[in-house]
C-alpha cells in the first residue's frame, strides 16, 4: 500500500453542538421524560408483569375449543367480517366522489377542496370506536351501527389519500383529452382515475385491512361483531374463551392481510 | 433582435426580411398588416393559427416575448429552438392549454384565451395533439385511447369507453387505427405495446375527430432514430391529404426541413427565424442552437 499524504484540511469527526442546537435536545429529553411521567410509566410495575402474565396464560390456557362455543365465535366472526366488508365496500365506493371534490386542480376550486379535505381531516381525527358510539346513539346497538361507523372511518381514510393520488397521477393523458375539447367530467373519468386505479386498488385493500381490525372491537361499544365476545370473556374471567377469541381475531386479521397482498401483488403487479 | 448578434443569428435575420419579402410579392389586394415586421401580407388559404404580440412568463422568468405569426390552412410549420427556448409552452399557448401573459392568440378565428368553457371546447375539439410522451391510458384497450379521441365532439359516458361507444364512433376508431397500421392491436391494453405502436395509438387519437388543427411537441423525441422516422412519415402521410394545419416541435433539424414547409426559430426568446424550409439549410438552423 502507498503511502498517503496527509491532507492539508481535516473534518472533525463530530460537530460541535451549537447553542440553539444543545437546548433543543436537552427540550426534547425533558418532553419524554414528561410524557412517560403522564403515562405513569413505572419499572416496579413493569417488572412485576411477567408473573400477573404467567397467572393470566395458565388461566387462559387451554383455549375454550367447545363445539358450541367455537360455533358460537364463528358466526360472531362471520358477522364481523360482514361488517367489515359491506363497511369497506360502501366507504371505497363514497370515497370517490368525495376524492373528486377535495383533488386540487380536477373538478372543483380551491375553496371547495379545502373545505371537503378539512372535513375529512375531521372525520380521520375521530377514532372508529368513537364514531360506534355515535351510531350506537343513532340507530341503536347492534351491526349496522359499527358497519356506518366503518363507512364512515373508510371515507376519511381513502377520501383523503384517493385524492392525493389523483393529484399525483401523471398529468399527459389528461392534457391530451383536454387539448382535443374533453369536458372535466369526462378527462377525469377517462384519464385521471384510470391512471389512479393500481393506487386505488393498494388504498382500497389497506381499507379492507383497517375495517377488518377495526371491526374486531366495535363490538366492547355495543357496536356488533366479536368484540362484546372479548368483553364478556373478560368481565366473567373466562380467560379460556377469551383466548379464543383473540386468537380467532389474530388468525383472521393475519389471513385478511395474506390475502390482501396477494390480491395487491395479483392485480398491481401485472402492469410494468 | 438582440443586440449582441452572432454572424448565424444576423444570417438568420437577414433569412427573416427574404422571406417576408417574398411574401411581400405574392400579397392579395386584401392585404393585413403584419405586427412583427410592419409589412402588409396576406395568406392566399384562411388563417388557421395567428399569434400576435405574444408573451409568456413564469413568475419573475420571461420565456419569450413579442412573437408574432400566422399560419394558413393546411401549413405545416416546424417550430425549432434550442431547450428551454418555450416551444412546448409556446404550443400549449396557442391551444389555450394555459394563459398568456400578453398578446394574442387565434385559432380557427377565436380566441381561446377570451372564450368561455363551452366555447373553448367546441374550438379544441377541432383540434388534436400528440405528445412527446403518447400520454395513452395505460390500463385501457388501445380502442378505448382512440374513442377518447372524440370526446370533445361526443362528450359523456358512451365515450368513456369502446364498450359503451355507439357503433359510428367504433367504426371511426377502428378506421383510425387502420390508417396508422394497428387494427390488430384495436384489444390490447396500451401499456402492452412499443414505444412507437404507442405513439401511432396517440397518431390515432389525434386524427381519429378529423381536426383542422393538429399539434405536435416533439413526437418523435422519446423513439429511436428508426421508429422516428416511421412516426413522423406516417404523421404527415396521413394529414397532407386532408389539409389540416401541423404546427410541430423538433430538434431534428433534418425533420424540421423535410417535413415542414415553413420553419420558425426561437431563440433569446423571440421568434428569430422564419423561413420556408425549402430556403433553408441545416446550417441555417444549427444557428438556432448556438
Amino acid at each position: 500500500m502507498t503511502d498517503i499524504a496527509p491532507p492539508r484540511f481535516e473534518l472533525a469527526r463530530f460537530e460541535r453542538l451549537s447553542a440553539s442546537s444543545f437546548l433543543g435536545y436537552a427540550l426534547g429529553l425533558v418532553i419524554i421524560f414528561w410524557c412517560l411521567a403522564g403515562a405513569g410509566f413505572s419499572l416496579e410495575k413493569v417488572a412485576s408483569a411477567p408473573p400477573r402474565f404467567a397467572d393470566f396464560a395458565a388461566r387462559a390456557f387451554p383455549p375454550n375449543l367447545d363445539p358450541q362455543v367455537l360455533s358460537r365465535l364463528g358466526w360472531k366472526m362471520v358477522e364481523t367480517l360482514q361488517i367489515a366488508v359491506a363497511g369497506a365496500v360502501i366507504g371505497v365506493i363514497l370515497s370517490v366522489p368525495v376524492a373528486l371534490l377535495a383533488a386540487k386542480g380536477l373538478i372543483a376550486g380551491p375553496w371547495v377542496n379545502q373545505i371537503v379535505r378539512t372535513a375529512l381531516s375531521f372525520i380521520r381525527a375521530v377514532p372508529d370506536i368513537a364514531w360506534a358510539l355515535v351510531f350506537v346513539v343513532a340507530v341503536g346497538l347492534g351491526p349496522f351501527a359499527g358497519m356506518l361507523a366503518i363507512v364512515i372511518d373508510t371515507i376519511g381514510f381513502c377520501g383523503r389519500f384517493f385524492a392525493d393520488d389523483m393529484e399525483a397521477t401523471d398529468k399527459g393523458p389528461a392534457e391530451s383529452l383536454t387539448a382535443t375539447g374533453a369536458r372535466k367530467l369526462d378527462v377525469v373519468a377517462c384519464a385521471t382515475i384510470p391512471g389512479s386505479l393500481p393506487a386505488f386498488i393498494s388504498t382500497s385493500l389497506f381499507a379492507l385491512e383497517k375495517a377488518v381490525r377495526s371491526s374486531t372491537i366495535l363490538g366492547l361499544v355495543g357496536a356488533g361483531g366479536i368484540g362484546i365476545e372479548l368483553k364478556v370473556g373478560f368481565d366473567l374471567f373466562d380467560y379460556p374463551t377469551a383466548m379464543t377469541v383473540i386468537m380467532m381475531i389474530a388468525v383472521v386479521v393475519i389471513g385478511i392481510e395474506q390475502l390482501s397482498g396477494w390480491a395487491r401483488t395479483k392485480i398491481i403487479g401485472e402492469q410494468r | 433582435m438582440s443586440a449582441r448578434c452572432t454572424p448565424t443569428q444576423a444570417s438568420l435575420s437577414s433569412i427573416v426580411s427574404s422571406v417576408t419579402d417574398l411574401l411581400l410579392e405574392s400579397q392579395t389586394a386584401s392585404a393585413v398588416p403584419s405586427e412583427q415586421t410592419g409589412a402588409t401580407f396576406a395568406p392566399v388559404s384562411p388563417v388557421d393559427i395567428e399569434a400576435r404580440a405574444l408573451a409568456k412568463r413564469f413568475g419573475e422568468t420571461q420565456i419569450f416575448s413579442d412573437v408574432s405569426f400566422r399560419l394558413a390552412r393546411g401549413e405545416a410549420v416546424a417550430l425549432v429552438g434550442a431547450n428551454g427556448t418555450g416551444k412546448s409552452t409556446l404550443l400549449r399557448c396557442l391551444m389555450g392549454l394555459i394563459p398568456t401573459s400578453a398578446g394574442s392568440v387565434h385559432l380557427l378565428g377565436q380566441q381561446p384565451n377570451e372564450a368561455t368553457g363551452g366555447e373553448l371546447r367546441k374550438i379544441r375539439a377541432q383540434v388534436g395533439l400528440v405528445s412527446q410522451k403518447h400520454n395513452l391510458v395505460p390500463r385501457l384497450s388501445v380502442l378505448s385511447n382512440v374513442v377518447h379521441g372524440l370526446l370533445g365532439q361526443h362528450p359523456g359516458l358512451r365515450h368513456w369507453s369502446h364498450s359503451l361507444a355507439p357503433q359510428s364512433s367504433r367504426d371511426a376508431a377502428m378506421q383510425a387505427l387502420e390508417r396508422v397500421g394497428l387494427a390488430g392491436f384495436a384489444s390490447r391494453r396500451a401499456d402492452r405495446l412499443s414505444g412507437g405502436q404507442s405513439q401511432r395509438v396517440a397518431i390515432a387519437r389525434a386524427i381519429v375527430g378529423g381536426p383542422k388543427v393538429l399539434f405536435a411537441d416533439e413526437p418523435c423525441a422519446s423513439l429511436d432514430p428508426s421508429a422516428g422516422e416511421d412516426v413522423m412519415e406516417l404523421f404527415f402521410r396521413l394529414v397532407r391529404d386532408e389539409d389540416v394545419t401541423v404546427v410541430f416541435t423538433s430538434h431534428n433539424i433534418e425533420h424540421a426541413l423535410k417535413y415542414g414547409d415553413r420553419v420558425l426559430g426561437l431563440a433569446q426568446g423571440r421568434i428569430q427565424l422564419d423561413a420556408t424550409a425549402a430556403s433553408l439549410s441545416s446550417a441555417d438552423l444549427r444557428g438556432l442552437y448556438d
